[in-house]
């Protein structure tokens, strides 16, 4: 399976591609054009330009009802007069029935209509049934959990094993808990079903623990798409490596003289690239005092439990930096003191001026 | 008079509308209910009571505007008292009797029905058409709301004037297009078989705005997702995610929709005062033009309170439908 | 319903149904206005055509205002609508702050006695009304007109669910800086219930202004005749022969609200949908 985007205004030019039965989540700050781009996969949108293709099937003039897929919706959209069965039954009811078929009463004594009646009630049970829901199939949304609403949208995405899944933010309107909870609920349903599954999500730790891969977008463009443990140990951008984990990646600007030796306010710091402005990037965690390397003044020590937060600033050139230490090293670290900080050279990660991450080819230690 | 409508007062004075009542995106614990907030006593610091001091005055006027004349107009239709009659006596349920027996009254019953029964839907199916027409893209929204709603803000005496005109056999502008295709028109007005056809129809002129708005508002209540996962669910025709969206959804402005029109239509009086006096021969006597007969030219106060009961026991029906039966139906919490 | 602008030529269809439409509701004014204009013969003739062939716009508008006492009308229209909304503040505001915010033993009992008063229309106190009027010599008279629609127990309902959704910090507040309950409704209460005050203001000015059947029963000369009053006089002293002049005279007593909804259009429909409506 492939699908692929041409440019309009708040997407441009994106291309992206899911394969059959992976998970691949789409995740970015919001206003970044991902829910732009998951409605016009779904239909419910068009395209200024591009083609979308599910199963090798052009679907791009299609309506939303053609396309066969699913979709959860950030508020779940379940249609508050109808019980938990009539909601998952509508996709299945909507396909299988005429519109005489569906009408309430007469309906169900058009020919063929029992029979397609009963074989929707058998499947939309099913769903219910493993996602828990069967004891609540006759309440209405109203008198739901967040949680159970949550679960009865992913029964009337799933019950018509569509091509393709597609889910809005699913999670953002559940407590903490409960995120963490269904997260897991989710995967284990997309390992079941095996059906290709787009996910949007601005929460990376959603977006890290699901995915089989991660589409980082922002400003309407696709960053990266890549594994979770590439997108944070190995990004493409400096946007991308910005945005991914917590505390922030600490970027320091730094210039790669003409002999090749990157230093950073004059002093080399290991590293050899194409001479050049660059910027280095070093995860929290990837950064400890040692005795000799980057002049830092303390500012402040923040100790988390399982961890401790150095905030430093980097003298000679101003900059803000933030170290993840073992809880075990905040014995001896003090606001005010001044302190070396080392790095593995292999941890860091050089940008050029662009913000692209300069090729490993061109890097190499000093 | 005030135009007080009891209807809305359970709506919680402010458009019902689908999103207010347990819809799908957010819980509403309150759920219309009322949410116990920390309140402030109300013998409070100031010494004395301050509470006394400001509902006084509205208690002293319902009491002397509200409360006892209509306490007195219930036992005023027991009674046979006219108004420069002197006394008057008790008379239990003669006037009630009466009012069974008097045909001018039971087709004045009839027409008030017979009105209802015509403004009702065609003002609500036609408002609730040309809202769907008006939310069918996005230009000419406020034009047309406006355009709609005037006869809502229009002086109803002078439009029922205005009507006249329009409507007058020989010289109205709508008999003259009639025989341009070369058509007869009635005597819009003065056939007693026409005449309370017009009527509705002048009412339904008047309520379409009114009606018209409310069932926007309500439209713009329904959350857009739903209508996308219509779709994605394969609700294809707009006809099929009218069914599966927008009718349900709107069942709470429907239903109240629906009893405020028909307390409207019951209300009906200044068209048929303006334009017909009840005639010809009664033929468009409706209930209040009837009450205001009674009691205001013939100064019959206790025949005339008893109809104002009749009037008062039809709205209340109306209510106590809307309440008892119907909410029930519509309201998906 | 699209999410954004349908071309031109494919939402062309749907604006003409509509247009055609407004045009269809649009045609009692057209006729009205255009009859207005025209000279007693070419109403006659009945001719379509809606511009006239010869104005008399001067001698029917003239007319009108050398017969009709047109601006003691609306002069009354404004006193009586002005009074009642004046006296249903008033009452209302206070009363709908005491039900909100303060605690007092029998509040659900008024509360109680407002949703009961929610329940009667107008016209079922208006025999026991008119015959006290009448006893007490009122009849006729700018108090008769107003008074009994000084209370209005919607309005009480109103500012009751719109003062609960204050928030009690402001209160708290102003008792602190020392302000007695009187003071704190006038000062802290009335600047905050402008919204609901204004959709109130609009509501209630719409319906006296329109409303036939209290004035019909109370006034009996020109004198104290609302313009909705001064419309049916004027056609029963007239007659119906002249309708160039009757309808320049619909035309001058319409004009005025369908004027101040053309300026304000938008809070002239948000007010009454959210109130209540024309009766």
């Amino acid at each position: 399976m492939a699908r692929r985007f041409g440019a309009q205004p708040v997407l441009k030019g994106v291309s992206l591609q899911v394969a059959a039965g992976e998970f691949v989540a789409l995740l970015g700050p919001s206003g970044c054009g991902k829910s732009t781009l998951m409605r016009i996969i779904a239909g419910i949108e068009q395209p200024d330009s591009g083609r979308i293709l599910i199963q090798g099937r052009d679907v791009t003039a299609l309506r939303p009802a053609a396309r066969d897929v699913a979709m959860v919706f950030q508020s779940y959209a379940l249609y508050p007069h109808l019980t938990v069965a009539e909601n998952i039954a509508v996709p299945l009811a909507m396909r299988r029935l005429s519109a005489a078929q569906r009408l309430p009463l007469l309906g169900g004594l058009l020919p063929g209509a029992r029979a397609a009646r009963g074989a929707i009630a058998a499947e939309v049970r099913a769903a219910a049934e493993s996602l828990g829901l069967g004891a609540l199939l006759a309440r209405r949304p109203g008198q739901l959990s967040g949680g159970q609403r949550q679960r009865v949208a992913l029964a009337r995405a799933m019950v018509r094993r569509p091509a393709a899944f597609l889910m809005d933010e699913p999670l953002s309107n559940l407590d903490a808990a409960l995120r963490v909870h269904t997260r897991r609920e989710i995967v284990g349903i997309h390992r079941r079903a095996g059906c290709a599954t787009l996910y949007v999500t601005h929460d990376q730790s959603e977006a890290m623990t699901m995915a089989d891969r991660v589409a980082v977008m922002q400003g309407g463009e696709i960053l990266q798409v890549a594994s979770p443990e590439a997108i944070y140990a190995d990004p493409a951008d400096l946007r991308v490596a910005a945005f991914i984990g917590s505390p922030r990646i600490n970027t320091l600007a730094a210039e790669a003289g003409a002999d090749g030796l990157v230093r950073v306010a004059g002093r080399p710091i290991g590293l050899r690239t194409t001479p050049g402005p660059v910027t280095l990037g070093l995860r929290p965690e990837a950064l400890f005092p040692a005795a000799q390397g980057l002049a830092v003044r303390v500012e402040a020590v923040e100790f988390l439990g399982d961890a401790v937060l150095l905030h430093a600033r980097h003298e000679p050139c101003g900059t803000a930096l933030v170290l993840r230490l073992p809880p075990e090293r905040r014995a001896g670290l003090a606001a005010g003191q001044k302190l070396a900080l080392g790095f593995e050279p292999d941890r860091a990660l050089l940008f050029g001026a662009d913000g692209r991450r300069l090729p490993a080819r061109d890097v190499a230690y000093a | 008079m005030p135009e007080l409508l009891e209807a809305e007062a359970r709506e919680g004075a402010a458009l019902p509308g689908p999103s207010r009542r347990g819809g799908t995106a957010t819980p509403d614990p309150a759920n219309g209910r009322e949410v116990q907030e920390p309140q402030v006593p109300g013998g409070g610091p100031g010494g004395g009571a301050p509470w006394l001091l400001l509902t006084l005055p509205a208690i002293l006027a319902y009491v002397v505007l509200l409360l006892l004349p209509t306490l007195a107009a219930m036992a005023l239709a027991f009674t046979d008292y006219e108004l420069g009659a002197g006394g008057f006596a008790w008379i239990g349920l003669d006037n009630f009797a009466e009012l069974l027996r008097d045909r001018g009254f039971r087709q004045s019953f009839a027409n008030t029905l017979f009105y209802v029964a015509v403004v009702t839907p065609g003002s609500i199916f036609g408002a609730l058409a040309i809202a769907l027409l008006i939310e069918g893209g996005r230009r000419g929204r406020t034009l047309f709301r406006a355009l709609f709603f005037l006869p809502v803000v229009s002086l109803t005496v002078a439009m029922a004037t205005a009507w006249q005109y329009l409507l007058h056999p020989t010289i109205g502008p709508l008999n003259a297009m009639l025989r341009q295709v070369g058509v007869a028109g009635p005597a819009w007005l003065s056939d007693s078989g026409m005449v309370m056809w017009s009527l509705a129809g002048i009412g339904i002129w008047e309520n379409l705005g009114f009606n018209l708005v409310l069932f926007l508002a309500g439209l713009t209540a329904i959350p857009r997702e739903l209508y996308a996962a219509a779709e994605v669910d394969g609700a294809g025709s707009a006809w099929a995610r009218f069914r599966l969206v927008t009718w349900p959804m709107l069942g709470p402005t429907t239903l109240f929709i629906l009893t405020i029109t028909m307390i409207r239509a019951v209300r009906v009086f200044d068209t048929v005062k303006v334009l017909t006096q009840g005639g010809p021969a009664k033929a468009s006597e409706v209930l209040l033009h009837t009450m205001y007969q009674e009691g205001f030219t013939f100064f019959r106060l206790g025949y005339s309170a008893a109809i104002t009961l009749v009037f008062l026991v039809i709205v209340l029906a109306l209510m106590w439908l809307q309440t008892r039966l119907l909410d029930k139906r519509v309201h998906y919490a | 319903m699209p999410e954004r602008d349908t071309p031109w030529l494919r939402d062309l269809p749907r604006l003409g149904l509509l247009a055609l439409l407004g045009l269809l509701l649009l045609l009692p004014y057209l006729w009205m206005v255009s009859a207005s204009l025209k000279p007693a013969e070419e109403i006659f003739s009945a001719s379509l055509s809606l511009w006239p062939k010869t104005f008399a716009a001067a001698r029917n508008y003239g007319a009108v205002f050398e017969r009709l006492p047109v601006l003691h009308y609306l002069w009354n229209g404004v006193i009586v609508c002005g009074g009642i909304l004046a006296f249903q503040l008033l009452f209302a505001i206070p009363a709908g702050y005491a039900l909100a915010k303060l605690e007092f033993r029998g509040r659900e009992v008024l509360f109680g006695a407002v949703m009961l008063g929610l329940l009667v229309p107008p016209h079922v106190p208006a025999l026991p009304l008119f015959a006290g009027f009448s006893a007490l010599g009122l009849l006729d008279s700018y108090t008769a007109l107003i008074a009994p629609s000084t209370i209005s127990v919607f309005a009480i309902f109103l500012f009751r669910q719109f003062f609960k959704a204050l928030p009690d910090e402001l209160i708290h507040a102003a008792r602190l800086d020392g302000m007695g309950e009187m003071a704190i409704v006038w000062r802290v209460i009335l600047p905050n219930a402008w919204p609901a005050a204004t959709a109130f203001a609009i509501f209630s000015v719409v319906a006296h202004w329109n409303d036939l059947f209290w004035p019909l029963i109370v006034v009996n000369g020109p004198q104290h005749a609302t313009p909705a009053l001064g419309v049916l006089f004027f056609r029963t002293s007239e007659g119906d022969d002249d309708i160039g002049m009757l309808m320049a005279a619909a035309v001058i007593m319409t004009a005025p609200l369908v004027l101040a909804f053309l300026l304000a259009q938008r809070r002239f429909v948000e007010g009454i949908a959210t109130t209540g409506l024309k009766g």
